[in-house]
């Protein structure tokens, strides 16, 4: 039984569909990662991403620009993430709560668009694979990582720049300290809002970016709740990674692969019922994260507002 | 505070003022609300009975003389609930809950509004058992056309591999998907079907990447059944690969690989219902539609070219189960 999933064909399948399946994730679970280190918990990301995925669909069905259609993915995100930024910061509202909002908001308002501007179901024609060279004609590997879209290609080489900027710059300095003691912070002349409304606002950006990445380079396709979830295993992704883009990057292939393991267990018939089969990726990640979480602390900071002393 | 509670004064007041002017008044008219849980557009299950819906209507007079609202959407079930009790006091002559997971808050409304007739669909328990006299069950035998659809992937076939991707494992897709695997054996002994599950009605991703992972293991010709296949026909266009389809037509998503589409039109079924009620029968009888009673029919996509052999045999078998010829179980 094993044996069987043990061919080369099924392997390069997993990992093919696993770097594809992934890249949601990433974008929305990086774009996360800066917000929660800085101290704010966004449990919008899936309404932004819908607003996302919506924004950049209609764009490039009307115009046949991709390029314009990531542009307003990614403008719509950020105007999404602003907003939470002002009720969550300069407002102060509980971030929980006012991220469900702005997640329902995304759900409702994607689906009201789509059904007065676009009537039905249909498909654009989105950022195709493009062979890199050289890379794609390594054998098998190639055509594995080196034959993706641009989207995907993007979402990979965002985790080390991610990485890079939260640990190695002054702006990355400063996002930390403002989630782990903004009383210090500010003591040191931070401006702990500014530092978290631009957090927050880049959170959305890339949550507009992944929803992009399903409507116009993954699946071409809008339907009403598009991301059905993905959203939200993307912010339980940033605890499973630690806050942290590497972490990240692989709490969501593992989720990933597992998740195309699992269709090929049923392809290939092996005797496990379907329900169990689709529970796996969950389970896992559940296991996982218990395990993971004993290892990192949060923020310190994370979901409380600061209020200045004095 | 103050002024919140002035706008929330005047909301309370419209929504009453819109509730009058809603309720009552139906003047001779036939009303009828519908419940989905999914959008109306969704080419798939919702969109069927939003389809048969307007077909009625046309028959029976357009908009004055027959009436229907539809809550789309309501993948919530205690929501779904919610809207069915409200149209059922607003003295709605039929509600329609459309989908076999509002059965149980079904069973519960239908008794206190005992005038009132109620359909729920799929299903085919009218919950007369129980005493309930007020309840129409409808059904599609989706079987019948997956049958026929998987008769032709079994003669289409070049890999002799027919990729299936599934929401969940029960009901309407279930039916669907056991009568394919068994039209494909029937045409195509050698041919073998996998199928996939995804757990998800609206799941596209991991429908899209369901169908990648059938194309890897060979297939050349993919079925699926819900909302979230739009997913995996884009795959299938992407790769060349022909699709079969079901609930609606899909063709417009992928003209050059749709083969054909089994339509559900419930049409039928309602104007029977229809007809009951204005005679005083609210509830207490099973409609399905079929193949013979035309509440289901293969559509064939006109800029496939599909063999001239295939289309026959695919026609040939449709009325093999109309006359009962071929049993589908």
């Amino acid at each position: 039984m094993i044996g069987e999933l043990l061919t080369l064909q099924v392997l390069l399948g997993i990992l093919t569909s696993g770097i594809r399946l992934a890249t949601p994730y990433l974008y929305a679970g990086i774009g996360e990662t800066f917000g929660q280190r800085s101290g704010v918990l966004n449990l919008g990301v899936e309404g932004q991403m819908l607003i996302g995925a919506f924004a950049a669909f209609y764009t490039v069905r009307q115009t046949g620009n991709l390029w314009l259609g990531l542009l307003v993915a990614i403008l719509v995100g950020a105007l999404m993430g602003l907003a939470m930024a002002f009720v969550s910061i300069t407002l102060r509202a509980k971030q929980g709560i006012s991220g469900i909002g702005f997640f329902l908001f995304g759900l409702g308002l994607s689906d009201l668009l789509f059904q007065k501007m676009l009537g039905t179901v249909q498909t654009v024609s989105g950022f195709r694979p493009i062979p890199l060279p050289v890379l794609s004609d390594i054998p098998l590997l190639g055509q594995v990582f080196f034959n993706q879209n641009l989207l995907v290609y993007g979402a990979y080489v965002l985790v080390p720049i991610a990485s890079f900027v939260l640990n190695q710059t002054t702006f990355g300095l400063k996002i930390r300290a403002v989630g782990e003691n903004p009383e210090a912070a500010d003591s040191l002349g931070v401006n702990v809002s500014r530092i978290r409304y631009i957090t927050v606002t880049l959170g959305g950006a890339f949550s507009g970016l992944a929803g992009s990445s399903l409507s116009i380079a993954l699946l071409n396709v809008f339907q009403q709740n598009l991301t059905s979830g993905l959203g939200f295993i993307a912010v339980a992704l940033v605890y499973f990674g630690g806050w942290r883009p590497w972490g990240v990057l692989a709490g969501a292939l593992l989720f990933s692969m597992v998740n195309a393991l699992q269709l090929w267990v049923q392809v290939l018939g092996l005797p496990i019922p379907s329900e169990f089969a689709v529970m796996m990726p969950y389970v896992l990640t559940i296991v996982a994260l218990v395990v993971a979480v004993q290892r990192v602390r949060p923020p310190t900071a994370l979901t409380k507002p600061f209020v200045r002393e004095g | 505070m103050r002024k919140m509670m002035q706008v929330f004064g005047v909301l309370v007041v419209l929504a009453l003022v819109l509730s009058a002017c809603g309720g009552g008044g139906g003047g001779g008219k036939f009303r009828v609300a519908i419940v989905t849980p999914s959008a109306r557009n969704d080419l798939a299950f919702s969109q069927s009975i939003y389809d048969a819906i307007v077909k009625v209507q046309t028959a029976k007079g357009g908009p004055d003389k027959f009436e229907f609202v539809i809550s789309e959407s309501m993948f919530v079930v205690d929501d779904a609930g919610a809207a069915i009790r409200d149209y059922a006091s607003q003295g709605y002559d039929l509600v329609i809950a459309h989908g076999s997971q509002y059965g149980g808050v079904l069973q519960e409304i239908a008794p206190d509004f005992p005038k009132v007739s109620f359909a729920w669909g799929t299903t085919v328990d009218t919950f007369a058992e129980k005493g309930i006299k007020n309840v129409f069950a409808y059904e599609a035998r989706s079987e019948q056309g997956g049958y026929v659809n998987g008769v032709m992937a079994g003669k289409l076939t070049k890999s002799n591999v027919v990729g299936v991707v599934g929401p969940i494992e029960t009901g309407d897709a279930k039916l669907y998907v056991d009568g394919f695997i068994a039209g494909v054996k029937a045409s195509n002994p050698n041919a073998r079907v996998t199928v996939n599950w995804i757990g998800s009605f609206s799941d596209v991703a991991l429908a899209s990447e369901a169908a990648q992972t059938h194309i890897g293991a060979g297939a050349d010709v993919m079925a699926g059944t819900a909302q979230m296949v739009v997913g995996a026909i884009g795959v299938a266009k992407d790769n060349n690969v022909l699709w079969l389809g079901t609930q609606a037509n899909q063709t417009s998503l992928a003209p050059n690989i749709v083969v054909a589409n089994q339509i559900y039109d419930w049409s039928g079924v309602i104007l029977e219902m229809i007809d009951l009620i204005n005679k005083g029968t609210l509830g207490g009888k099973a409609f399905e539609i079929t193949l013979a009673n035309k509440g289901l029919y293969i559509e064939y996509n006109s800029a496939y070219s599909l063999p001239a052999d295939v289309r026959k045999l695919a026609d040939d078998t449709a009325q093999g189960i109309i006359s009962g010829a071929i049993s589908v179980k």
